[in-house]
């Protein structure tokens, strides 16, 4: 028999098994063996007075740029910053070079993801060959190879009639299709958020219409074809009124949301520091505000970073051509904390939801719970400890992420992916 | 040196000039005086004032660009400096060496000051915060032109003494101009009522929350106004199809004869050039009395001559 390992007087967080108390974890053979008050010497003992042990967080959309920009980012460095943050499992965005798009593809991060033993590795796959939006990918394929869903994230499917067919071959496997949704054409060449600030930058705007017109699109498809969709990243109130329309009307539709879209607004702009330059874009205080509220409606799904590294050299250029993206994967617990903890907006137990049980239902693994038998995937968190984000000390290859300097509460202690630590504070 | 008329107290203290949004009218007023004393420069025989000598300005654009880069080299050879001419047409997805670094080697050769003109808005902001050299934005992308608008304001007040209470109109693409908002901050501050005239597609997002009135009719404001200022149709700079025709563009916001016979009989009519004749302003009103384009470029030579003398004296008291 493995090692077991004891996780003593923490207060335990699962949402899906309907538990908030302080007790004991037990973990034994890589799984869950006992939740509640347990009398057994073991091995290993994890004292977790005053701590947070809630089910592994869930990160659905991550950009570990690997295959193509290993610079920037790879599977390995990702899954490092993953644990470190307590992720125990990431979703990666296909949008790689080359795309990921078949599956030889997905068994390659798969395989990278082995190698490394960190974190749990999931990709998507993409809708269209090459992200191009013309021809349908091999979905089945991907689909049988382990891709939990699919994506042309960067980018939306811009031809609705490529779309409908997507979700109507989508159908035919139980997989969710995924959606940037941007409408290119009235997004054009925009860099920020269209309004005020990009008005008095002079910078180029991209139009909340852009978002919530696919959106729109989608929702109409949606009805028409009944397949599990998601929508990546939505920022703005229009958007969130689609979506609480959609799941009014009882719509297989979920959404998440980044941090960034929770604490920063295109004012943040006005300085023109690139950190701050990420699609979509910054929004208005009124966005945040709607957000914040349909989170506090129980409209919003996951919590998802989007953690999108890029090189330094690619920051200190003109806002106009930085590339799009704010790496904020090893802060992502502090910020949520930060924005929806602090100000009442959610519980701990709401909060843990939306990084745990939601984001796996979404995905479709079995994850997200301490129940009993499950692969143990535990975080630790010491909600009280306050310190500076540094992002010199990210595991992350990249640093662009404007959060740097911020005072945060809220640090993971240990991260327990199957039953292993992989990471400790 | 008697050039520089002495202001109560006043003191400038800016290495850099990059938008007009951020000074304040008593800085505007200042610049504005200063060039009212290097006028006189360039109406005497020999036509330079030593201020400068010794230090070098690299005009530094990356945009086409004739009248302004000539002012600036002009007004810099009249402070007796040293000028380089660096141009050089970059597109944004060009993989070459970055704004950066090129600003970086010209400054480990020795420069004192950078005028940028870039097609990015906020470049000369960014050259700013990583150089040492006094940076001077000549145009970044449709942000800023702070010394158009400076030209434009002094223009204006050398004729009409004073902005305060007058009505001015800035008419076409105003979405996608940095004339358009460099005279929008000026005007506004030394106390004018600025009305962005243009189609409902060439107005930027969220013009209403802009300190200015807005309106869709050319007509409806041509005989109240006080100054006009036409802004050239930038075809390189229009996405899409903002406006039907030139022809229809031309009948709701030309500058006819015939909407100068309604306007008040002394109706500044202003032009940054170069002018699509026919298009935004029939000849005969580009041509005609009212017309002061031809000292908006005379003026802009003393007033960007006042920028480089000041930012220089800036730095200087800075080391």
């Amino acid at each position: 028999m493995d090692s077991e390992l004891l996780i003593k007087n923490g207060r335990v967080i699962d949402t899906a098994g309907g538990i908030d108390k302080k007790c004991d974890v037990l973990i034994a053979d890589g799984k869950i063996a006992e939740v509640g008050v347990v009398n057994k010497t073991v091995q290993t003992v994890i004292d977790a007075e005053g701590k947070l042990v809630t089910p592994g967080l869930i990160d659905i959309h991550v950009h570990f740029r690997e295959p193509g920009d290993e610079e920037e980012e790879t599977i390995a460095s990702g899954s490092m910053a993953a644990v470190a943050a307590g992720f125990t499992s990431v979703v990666c965005m296909p949008n790689t070079n080359p795309v990921i798009e078949t599956e030889t593809d997905i068994e390659y991060i798969h395989r990278k993801a082995r190698q490394t033993r960190k974190t749990h590795v999931y990709t998507m796959g993409a809708i269209t060959k090459g992200l191009q939006g013309v021809e349908l990918a091999e979905m089945g394929f991907m689909a049988e190879a382990g891709a939990v869903g699919f994506t042309d994230d960067g980018r939306g499917v811009q031809d609705p009639a490529v779309m409908l067919r997507a979700l109507k071959y989508a159908a035919m496997f139980d997989v969710f299709i995924a959606q940037h949704c941007q409408d290119d054409a009235i997004a054009g060449k925009g860099v920020m958020n269209s309004g005020y600030y990009s008005t008095i930058l002079g910078l180029p705007g991209l139009d909340p219409l852009a978002e919530e017109a696919m959106l729109w699109r989608d929702i109409q498809l949606i009805k028409k074809t009944n397949v599990r969709y998601h929508a990546q990243h939505i920022s703005t109130t229009g958007a969130v009124e689609l979506i609480r329309q959609a799941k009014k009307d009882s719509l297989p539709v979920t959404c998440e949301v980044t941090p960034h879209h929770l604490l920063l607004t295109d004012e943040c702009c006005a300085e023109y520091d690139t950190n701050y330059k990420v699609n979509p874009p910054l929004r208005s205080a009124k966005d945040v505000e709607a957000i914040k509220q349909a989170i506090a409606d129980g409209l919003i799904d996951a919590l998802a970073t989007d953690h999108a590294p890029h090189l330094q050299s690619e920051r200190e250029i003109e806002f106009l051509t930085a590339p799009f993206g704010i790496a904020s994967l090893e802060c992502a617990l502090a910020l949520y904390i930060k924005a929806l903890i602090e100000p009442g907006i959610l519980d701990w137990p709401g909060l843990i939801r939306m990084m745990t049980e939601k984001p796996a239902k979404i995905i479709g693994v079995d994850k997200g719970t301490l129940g009993k038998g499950k692969q143990a995937d535990v975080t630790i968190i010491d909600p009280n400890a306050e310190y500076k984000i540094d992002v010199s000390t990210f595991h992350s290859k990249s640093r662009n992420c404007p959060y740097h300097g911020w005072k945060v509460k809220g640090k993971v202690e240990k991260t327990i992916v199957g039953g292993e630590i992989r990471f400790e504070a | 040196m008697a050039l520089i008329r002495k202001s109560k107290q006043f003191k400038w203290h800016r290495k850099h000039l990059l938008g007009l949004r951020e000074l304040s009218a008593e800085e505007i007023t200042y610049i504005l005086d200063t060039a009212k004393g290097f006028e006189q420069v360039s109406t005497r025989s020999v036509k330079k004032a030593p201020p400068l000598r010794g230090k070098v300005v690299v005009n530094l654009f990356f945009e086409d660009s004739t009248r302004t880069r000539i002012s600036f080299s002009l007004a810099a050879s009249r402070l007796s400096a040293d000028i380089i001419e660096f141009t050089k047409k970059l597109s944004s997805v060009s993989k070459g060496e970055t704004l950066l670094d090129t600003a970086k080697n010209l400054e480990a050769m020795g420069i004192d000051i950078v005028v940028v003109r870039h097609s990015a808005g906020g470049a000369s902001r960014f050259l700013s915060k990583n150089m040492n050299a006094c940076v001077i934005n000549a145009g970044d992308g449709f942000c800023e032109h702070p010394t158009q608008g400076l030209l434009d304001v002094y223009t204006i007040r050398k004729i009409k003494g004073s902005l305060e209470g007058l009505k001015i109109a800035i008419v076409g693409d105003i979405a996608h101009s940095r004339v358009a908002r460099s005279d929008m901050w000026a005007m506004t501050k030394l106390g004018a009522e600025v009305t962005f005239v243009g189609p409902p597609t060439l107005m930027p997002a969220e013009v209403g929350r802009l300190p200015v009135k807005v309106s869709y009719s050319l007509d409806e404001v041509i005989e109240k106004i006080d100054v006009i200022n036409m802004l050239r149709i930038q075809f390189e700079r229009l996405g899409g199809n903002p406006f039907p025709s030139i022809r229809e563009y031309s009948h709701y916001f030309g500058m006819t004869v015939e909407r100068m016979k309604r306007a008040k009989p002394d109706i500044m009519v202003m032009h940054p050039g170069p002018i699509n004749r026919g298009l935004e302003m029939e000849s005969e009103v580009a041509d005609g009395r009212n017309s002061v384009i031809l000292e908006q470029v005379t003026n802009g030579l003393a007033v960007r001559m006042a920028v480089l003398f000041l930012v220089n004296q800036a730095a200087a008291q800075s080391e």
